[in-house]
């Protein structure tokens, strides 16, 4: 079912932890789904020089996690805001679909996670952003059409 | 233990015993003729056929002519179910399940809700336990069968099913019951339990998969689904799986021939397994009864991670097993007996089955109580849910 890299992140996942006194710290997902993946992120001067995760969930739960930091690191904020859920998966040589629920979630992760830097730094407006719903949602829906 | 190969997952399927495919192997070469030709190898097909029978008859306590041989259990309950519904419809229209079933009698009642029937689904304790009397209290004029599973799959739970079975008769109403797992687990007799309908799947009791059989109480009345020839005494065409019979009918006179040794065996495996867990992982749950439970079938929810994850691990470390995560059942909800025992979602994602068999022995039990800690505590550090409730002082 899984690829060889999306069993290595899992197997031997990249920055789990958690980062005292981040600048940035975003919690997507919810319990009833089964996903919740908290990323953490060291910033300076815009750019992104650390970042750790937390994930309770699947295989590709912790995969994506692990790969959405290693590919948010180093990267400046816009630059780590461009980042989709397609890249982290195809970071990973592919998800089978019924779980690219858990990429979307990687991606909504980081956008929580610097929005949450905006926010600390009174660069945003509103209080707080969505829950991060993973959409498994979609997933499950398009893969019962797709056997219709 | 680079080539471990540890399978605990028995209430999936059970590799064929060899004594099982021993028996079956000349119905796919020499002895291949079809049951309904009059010539040598068709009578002789026909004659293993009803040997089969009569093994799956001796081991329910049934009269031969009541056992039909089905394709698979799910058939089975497709069969009984909506045979008897559509029968009887001109009494009533009204089934009694519970919450709990298999998915093969739940989606058939959910189909027939959908074609004019009305079901109760009866809520289950916190065991997964259905009590006799809610039974009896859901009963109404119009109830025409009520079919609740004997064990369950998941959670191992045992129902009352001889108490159901008398209320069913002194009612005058059909019951059927899914045995799936009880079978070659649990005594059987269907004349002391009160019970009209009963299915069963050879690949639960080390036979092959793809047959299963259905017991019908002579004078039930029931449709048929599969019209054509006139195999099983006209009831269910289909040129038979001769093989697969034989299998089954093998595979079933072994199991009930040895079934208190194996209850033995498995019961001592399950429950060092549950009390060794219980002691040495914290934050964890026995779900579904501690004792009236399917001899090999352990259960626990570990809170803070998830199934699938648990799962990979343990695979990668040799060891096959389930979960009741939505993660492995590839949708929307965690499993619906789990949330019919009142699990929160997120404890109901974090569930391990293990179902011990033949084949299992106190070493492997060791081995699991070797890996399975490192594991559970490893997804823990992982996991944002852990710390959260660290923090918040949770015991």
């Amino acid at each position: 079912m899984y690829s060889e890299k999306v069993m290595d992140h899992f197997m031997n996942p990249r920055n789990v932890g958690e980062i005292e006194n981040a600048d940035g710290v975003g919690q997507v997902g919810n319990p009833k789904c089964g996903d919740i993946m908290k990323m953490y992120l060291k910033i300076e001067n815009d750019v992104i020089i650390d970042a750790k995760f937390k994930t309770f969930g699947c295989g590709a739960a912790v995969a994506t996690s692990s790969m959405a930091t290693e590919l948010v690191k180093g990267k400046t904020i816009d630059e780590a805001l461009k980042i989709t859920n397609q890249a982290v998966a195809d970071a990973l040589d592919g998800l089978p679909p019924i779980k690219m629920h858990c990429s979307n979630l990687a991606e909504e992760a980081i956008k929580a996670a610097i929005d949450d830097y905006k926010r600390k730094k009174g660069l945003l407006d509103d209080e707080g952003g969505c829950d991060g719903c993973c959409r498994r949602c979609d997933d499950v829906q398009q893969h019962l059409e797709e056997d219709e | 233990m680079k080539d471990t190969f540890i399978y605990l997952d028995h209430a999936a399927t059970t590799p064929v015993k060899p004594e099982v495919l021993e028996a079956m192997l000349p119905y796919f070469t020499d002895k291949f003729g079809n049951a309904s030709s009059i010539y040598s190898i068709g009578r002789e097909s026909k004659k293993a056929i009803e040997e089969a029978r009569d093994k799956v008859a001796m081991a329910l306590g049934a009269q031969p002519k009541e056992i039909f041989f089905t394709g698979s259990g799910t058939e089975a309950d497709n069969w009984a179910i909506k045979g008897v519904a559509y029968a009887n419809r001109q009494k009533g229209n009204h089934i009694i399940t519970t919450a709990i079933e298999h998915h093969a009698v739940l989606h058939t009642c959910q189909y027939l809700e959908s074609d004019g029937f009305e079901v109760t689904y009866l809520p289950v304790d916190e065991n997964g336990m259905v009590s006799p009397e809610q039974v009896r209290n859901a009963i109404k004029p119009n109830t025409t069968l009520i079919t609740i599973m004997f064990a369950n799959n998941e959670i191992g739970t045992i129902q009352p099913i001889a108490e159901i079975g008398k209320i069913a008769k002194e009612k005058g109403i059909y019951f059927h019951t899914d045995a799936v797992q009880a079978v070659g687990n649990l005594h059987i007799n269907v004349d002391e339990m009160n019970i009209d309908l009963l299915s069963l799947s050879a690949h639960k009791f080390y036979g092959p998969k793809g047959v299963g059989a259905l017991y019908i109480r002579k004078g039930t009345k029931t449709i048929s689904f599969l019209h054509g020839g006139a195999q099983e005494r006209g009831r269910r065409a289909s040129t038979e799986n001769v093989a697969g019979i034989v299998g089954l009918g093998k595979a079933i006179e072994i199991a009930t021939q040895n079934i208190d040794q194996y209850n033995k065996k498995l019961i001592e495996l399950r429950d060092r397994t549950i009390d060794e867990v219980l002691k040495r992982i914290p934050f964890v749950r026995l779900n579904g009864h501690r004792h009236k439970r399917l001899p090999g079938n352990v259960n626990f929810s570990f809170e803070f991670i998830e199934g699938e994850s648990l799962l990979l691990m343990l695979d990668m470390k040799g060891i096959a097993a389930s979960s009741g995560s939505a993660c492995t059942s590839g949708s929307l909800d965690p499993s619906h007996v789990l949330l019919a025992i009142g699990l929160p979602h997120e404890i109901a994602h974090g569930s391990l089955r293990l179902t011990f068999g033949e084949d299992n022995t106190q070493e492997h039990v060791d081995y699991l109580l070797e890996v399975l800690p490192p594991i559970v505590e490893r997804l823990r550090e992982m996991s944002p849910l852990y710390e959260s409730s660290l923090l918040a002082g949770k015991k």
